[in-house]
């Protein structure tokens, strides 16, 4: 074996290596199964729902997040859940917030971790069980979750 | 003791929608990074987290591991009476920390 065939497989067993450290990570498809367990076999329509999210992000450990939902949260018409999903995070399902008319507004902010340049998805439940879906994305330059501690 | 931070106004009118904000620290370890030996760092973070009214629950965020460290959460409810707002956060490892505020409503 030549040295410079030396270093490419040497070269292909480190990469074969990094890749089998690497966290797991979900994938889109994984994250629409998510979903789906949240809303089982009902439509998803897209609209009603806001996200704020930054279009450029330094720091994948902490990305604010802002979701707003039109409704008049009123007794009779109001939010129930707004849950929140990504697609390449190890795990798919960030959070579920769970309001009511008492919240007067539909309108919830947090601070998420963002594993890779990805879309966030919030998926609405609205008291009457339709739901309601919106999307924002993300381009990550230091991502969450990958480094030693 | 965790240190919990809640921003909530002292004072509101009847029917008034107030914005209210919370922090507390913790670490939030995912459970799926690394030390530098190769050993998997335990999972450690908040599971859930709620806000009651005079005793009545307003909101609730149930949490996974992609919530970032030291969780911020902000909402909204209608300042309905006077009374207290109580916050409750529990976690793994038995973790679980309370704060609550006074309201008054006129």
């Amino acid at each position: 074996m030549s040295r410079r065939h030396f270093l490419v497989a040497g070269g292909a067993v480190a990469a074969t290596l990094g890749l089998g450290l690497a966290p797991a990570r979900a994938t889109p498809a994984e994250a629409q199964e998510a979903i789906r367990r949240v809303t089982g076999s009902a439509p998803i329509r897209q609209g009603r729902v806001t996200l704020e999210l930054p279009p450029l992000v330094e720091n994948g450990n902490s990305v604010p997040l802002k979701i707003a939902v039109q409704s008049p949260m009123t007794q009779a018409d109001h939010v129930r859940a707004i849950h929140v999903f990504t697609e390449k995070n190890p795990q798919p399902y960030v959070a579920v917030f769970r309001l009511g008319p008492r919240a007067g507004r539909a309108s919830v902010e947090t601070r998420i971790r963002l594993a890779d340049s990805q879309t966030v998805t919030a998926i609405c439940e609205m008291s009457d069980g339709s739901f309601w879906s919106g999307s924002a994305d993300s381009l990550v330059t230091l991502a969450a979750c990958v480094e030693t501690g | 003791m965790a240190s919990a931070l809640v921003h909530v106004p002292a004072t509101a009118k009847r029917g008034e929608i107030i914005q209210i904000k919370t922090l507390i620290s913790h670490v939030m370890e995912t459970g799926y990074r690394r030390t530098s030996l190769g050993a998997v760092m335990p999972r450690d973070i908040l599971r859930l987290f709620v806000c009651t009214y005079n005793g009545e629950e307003v909101f609730r965020v149930e949490i996974h591991p992609a919530i970032s460290a030291n969780p911020f959460f902000s909402f909204t409810t209608v300042a309905t009476e006077s009374g207290t707002l109580a916050f409750t956060w529990t976690g793994d490892n038995g973790f679980s920390a309370t704060e609550s505020v006074a309201i008054g409503v006129e």
